[in-house]
């Protein structure tokens, strides 16, 4: 079964995310609302990872071979400047929705194995997930008009 | 007793409860406590006491004129009159009949009312590096030719900022807001208000739908418990304070709670006094909102009739037994209980949040906790049953309520189409005009604009933020940022600017002020400003004019030319709003305060919102669809409908989250700001010796460990920056140094704290918080030395190059507490 490529691409794309998160903070050192949410949302992001880790190592004994093309990159290092903020939290609302997306196919495959532990933790992480989006739109909101329309 | 008869704010005048019959009258609505007998007292058993403050050698007889104004200290607004005689302002004196001070002054009075020298009396622009004086004709004609050569570009809108502080009047505010909202169309609009209010008007908007005080200072009158979260009132709002202390001393007096991590007046005077660990405000308020709910002290009718979130309260505050709390917060377990007894058996709760709360770690969601307690036990809306988040200057409350900062006039939501409709009906201009396409812009995203390049106006009105914010100066100095200051003096921000222009102060100028209890008072216009010096107002007006701002008929935006217009305009604004002015007048005014929401009708405002539980949520009424309180994520508005609010209050449950500057090996104590009493924060003139040397408050305990004696010279350290200190041994809780910022945030020491510490903010509110981080001390002189004439500053650079040997750190502080919880 193909649930631990799922649960390889969700802690995979976590620590992604994890990562991204800090990366805009330190390429945007100047924004002074990032520091402390970032910060908070990549921690999350990591603990996301660690706990689909034991998970992840279960199943994998029962995988097969992993399918192509599984996994693309969606972020590549921070950008400078408020149209490069906005790029960046548009690359980080993509990967986040990879993450989102992944709890949902997650949440079904673990009612389909009938894997009680496995739900717990998308029914913790997955409302974190989302919150995640809620901020990264309501953030983008607050850059865009600014960024596309008021060139320096 | 005895130092609270030494207590210097004047003569104690104790006082017990109204009686049933006149908290019944105190319960009605306005129109009819018009038909009560009048054998039947509906003012304040708070007795009068006029306190009067004059110049030395001139007594009340000889004065000339007294002229009606409200109090610029503390964010009270106390009604006062301002004293004047050959054409100067020579004192003030409290109004015996006002309802909020009944004759008191705030001892910031005392010198706020004096004359300074160094008054701006001409406009000045820039010349090269220096400012050289001008005419009006020419200052106003530079910021209209930067104005219209900005409009002119795309996104024009996006190219204007504006900052405002506290002596702007309502009038002025309002005025402001349909310049910079419908005129030019930016939503880069901000003030002071973030520093003192944003938090308080964030939580109250998220519990309740919107902003505006729930209770009122009479609360206090009939209160049986009283308390004080994260609120230094003795120091913060010294009028209220005497309220709270009178009726403590009177007959039947309330018991009380304090919630503060330092000792003060407010703490000593306390039943119970918790003096938690900094940055746990949200573990101690789960924890008493566990004991309440546990064991049953709440109304559960009201709960289920008027509030949302029960369950999910319920869910994240059962982690937090009293005891569990006690552990976080670092004080004995029996006082929470003992806390939690007297907020459960309290049939008239009246509570005060302040800075302790809004700007400490998680502000937003520990200030609603506050809130939800009041709602689990249905104190709100009824005479005793009060919360108020204070705030800072009074005019702060306008500047919130009027749009000149954050969201829309009237406290309209930016999100809701509704809204914008009504406002462009208003205005008479298209909607597109009003921006509503993103949040408006907080106050350091409007100087992160500017830093970038893409704000090419910022225009600051009665405020200094670059005395607030360090490296702000380097920003506005840049050339492509065209900067106006409209103030009394030459601040550090008017030293940057391109055009500086003079303004009138409290005293020279007519229009409104609401205080934090929503008392509406008029200012009258008592002398002339001072040689060109021109109101506010008129600046705001001839602005308007010379940018020809016009509506969609073609008419002028701004159709008013004096204060009273103003008003008026602002008035049908305000229609229909949860701050409805529409009964309020001049006239009215002149007889005294009256609070908003005010129709016609009544001869009273509304003393206590939410009466009966209904709330400002529904969809077409709340300013906010709510945010996530860790994140300050947008919820929206589908998702708010679903829930269906419709008029019940907000329970919203946070889960503590330890501060980021805990402290630890490296930095072992926690760093706490505090302020002294005589400040004066609506900044009507620069006060505040610069020089001052500043004081750290070390608890003895620590002072031994780290071999420092009382006066010594100290070196305090954070991982963003360091000062020096003369130490000061006292201070509550071990582990705890306190360092006062003396006059109004200004001068040195301020500066310095806020380099130690600036880092977090509210993600909700947007309000930096700047009371906690984690510092090491060390010794640096003996007592007999001399302190350099300015403390040693060191900004982040100079921290990361300092030479760390010669400090030595204290010991950890779970090893100090028990070594030391007895001195």
């Amino acid at each position: 079964m193909h649930l631990a490529h799922y649960l390889g691409l969700l802690h995979r794309s976590q620590n992604e995310l994890a990562d991204a998160f800090r990366a805009v903070r330190r390429g945007h050192p100047r924004e002074p609302d990032l520091h402390g949410v970032c910060e908070r949302l990549a921690g999350q992001c990591s603990a996301h990872a660690r706990r689909v880790e034991p998970f992840l190592r279960h199943y994998s004994d029962f995988a097969p071979e992993e399918p192509e093309r599984l996994h693309a990159p969606l972020f590549a290092g921070a950008r400078r400047g408020g149209f490069g903020l906005l790029r960046d939290l548009h690359d980080l609302y993509l990967l986040a929705t990879v993450c989102d997306v992944s709890w949902g196919v997650v949440a079904q495959a673990a009612k389909g194995v009938r894997d009680e532990e496995l739900l717990d933790v998308v029914r913790h992480c997955g409302p974190e997930t989302t919150v995640h989006l809620r901020w990264l739109r309501t953030r983008i909101r607050q850059a865009a008009p600014q960024a596309l329309v008021v060139v320096p | 007793m005895l130092d609270r008869i030494a207590d210097p704010r004047g003569r104690r005048t104790p006082y017990g409860p109204p009686d049933a019959v006149e908290r019944l009258a105190a319960a009605l609505p306005g129109r009819m406590r018009d038909a009560l007998p009048p054998v039947i007292r509906l003012g304040s058993p708070w007795p009068a006491r006029v306190d009067v403050f004059l110049e030395d050698g001139v007594d009340e007889a000889d004065v000339e004129r007294w002229v009606p104004a409200a109090s610029a200290a503390g964010s009270g607004g106390d009604g006062l009159e301002v004293a004047v005689r050959h054409g100067r302002i020579v004192g003030v004196r409290g109004r015996a009949g006002d309802r909020v001070g009944q004759g008191r002054l705030d001892p910031g009075e005392r010198h706020g009312w004096q004359a300074r020298a160094g008054r701006l009396t001409r406009p000045l622009v820039r010349d090269g590096d220096r400012l050289v004086e001008t005419t009006w004709d020419d200052a106003m004609g530079r910021i209209v030719a930067r104005s219209k050569e900005l409009l002119a570009r795309p996104g024009g809108w996006g190219r204007f900022g504006f900052h405002t502080g506290g002596r702007l009047f309502l009038e002025e505010l309002y005025t402001l807001a349909v310049v910079g909202k419908a005129g030019i169309g930016t939503p880069h609009m901000d003030g002071d208000t973030r520093w003192h209010a944003a938090t308080a008007s964030a939580a109250l908007a998220a519990s309740f739908g919107s902003d505006g005080q729930p209770g009122t200072y009479a609360d206090v009158d009939h209160c049986d418990a009283l308390a004080l979260w994260g609120h230094d009132a003795a120091a913060a709002h010294p009028v209220l304070w005497e309220r709270m202390l009178d009726r403590r001393l009177g007959p039947a007096p309330p018991a009380m709670i304090a919630v503060d991590p330092r000792e003060s007046p407010v703490t000593r005077e306390a039943d119970v006094h918790l003096a938690v660990r900094p940055g746990t405000n949200v573990a101690l308020m789960n924890g008493l909102l566990h004991e309440l709910i546990a064991n049953g002290w709440y109304d559960a009718a009201y709960v289920d009739a008027h509030t949302l979130g029960f369950a999910e309260l319920w869910r994240v505050v059962e982690a937090y037994p009293a005891k569990r709390a006690a552990e976080i917060c670092a004080v004995p377990a029996g006082l929470v209980e003992r806390a939690a007894e007297i907020l459960g058996a309290a049939e008239r709760l009246t509570s005060t949040v302040e800075g302790g709360f809004h700007r400490s770690n998680q502000a937003t969601a520990a200030a609603c906790q506050v809130n939800n307690l009041h709602l689990l036990r249905g104190m709100l809306g009824r005479p005793g049953g009060g919360v108020l988040q204070m705030g800072g200057p009074p005019s702060g409350r306008n500047a919130l309520e009027t749009g000149a900062t954050g969201d829309l006039p009237g406290l309209r939501n930016w999100a809701n189409a509704g809204h914008v409709r009504e406002l462009a009906r208003l205005w008479n201009v298209d909607t597109s005009a009003i921006p509503h396409w993103g949040p408006p812009s907080h106050a350091a995203q409007i100087f992160r604009y500017a830093e970038e390049g893409s704000i090419g106006l910022l225009w600051v009105c009665a405020s200094d933020p670059v005395d607030a914010m360090p490296g702000l100066a380097r920003v506005l100095a840049a050339e492509e940022t065209f900067v106006v200051v409209q103030d009394l003096y030459l601040t550090e921000t008017a030293r940057v600017a391109d055009v500086v222009l003079p303004a009138a102060a409290w005293g020279e100028k007519t229009g409104t002020v609401t205080g934090d209890d929503r008392t509406v008072h008029l200012c009258e216009r008592a002398v002339d400003p001072p040689g060109e010096a021109r109101p506010d107002l008129d600046i705001l007006l001839d602005y308007a004019r010379r940018m020809d701002l016009r509506d969609r008929q073609g008419g002028p935006l701004v159709g008013w030319a004096g204060p009273e217009q103003a008003f008026e305009a602002w008035k049908a604004c305000s229609k229909g709003r949860p701050c409805d002015y529409t009964g309020i007048t001049y006239d009215r005014l002149r007889g005294g305060g009256v609070q908003w929401p005010c129709t016609p009708g009544g001869s009273y405002g509304v003393e206590r919102l939410y009466a009966g539980g209904r709330f400002a949520t529904s969809a077409g009424r709340c300013q906010t669809y709510g945010h996530d309180l860790a994140t300050g994520a947008e919820w929206g508005e589908e998702r708010y409908t679903a829930l269906a609010p419709g008029g019940r209050a907000f329970l919203l449950a946070a889960d503590y989250e330890p501060s980021p500057e805990v402290a630890g090996d490296e930095y072992p104590l926690v760093l706490t700001t505090s302020r002294a009493l005589r400040r004066f924060p609506t900044r009507l003139a620069p006060l505040g010796d610069r020089t001052r040397e500043p004081v750290l408050e070390v608890h003895p305990g620590d002072a031994a460990a780290l071999g420092i004696a009382d006066g010594d010279l100290v070196r305090v350290e954070s991982p963003l920056g360091a000062l020096e200190a003369r130490a000061r041994l006292s201070g509550l809780r071990p582990g705890v140094v306190i360092l006062p910022l003396g006059h109004a945030d200004r001068g040195e020491a301020a500066r310095a704290a806020a380099e130690l510490t600036l880092t977090a903010w509210d993600p909700v509110s947007r309000q930096p918080l700047r009371t906690v981080a984690a510092v090491r001390v060390a010794k640096t002189a003996g007592a007999q030395e001399a302190c350099p004439a300015a403390p040693a500053l060191h900004g982040r650079l100079g921290a990361a190059g300092g030479e760390p040997g010669v400090t030595a750190t204290a010991r950890a502080p779970a090893e100090a507490s028990e070594r030391f919880e007895e001195v």
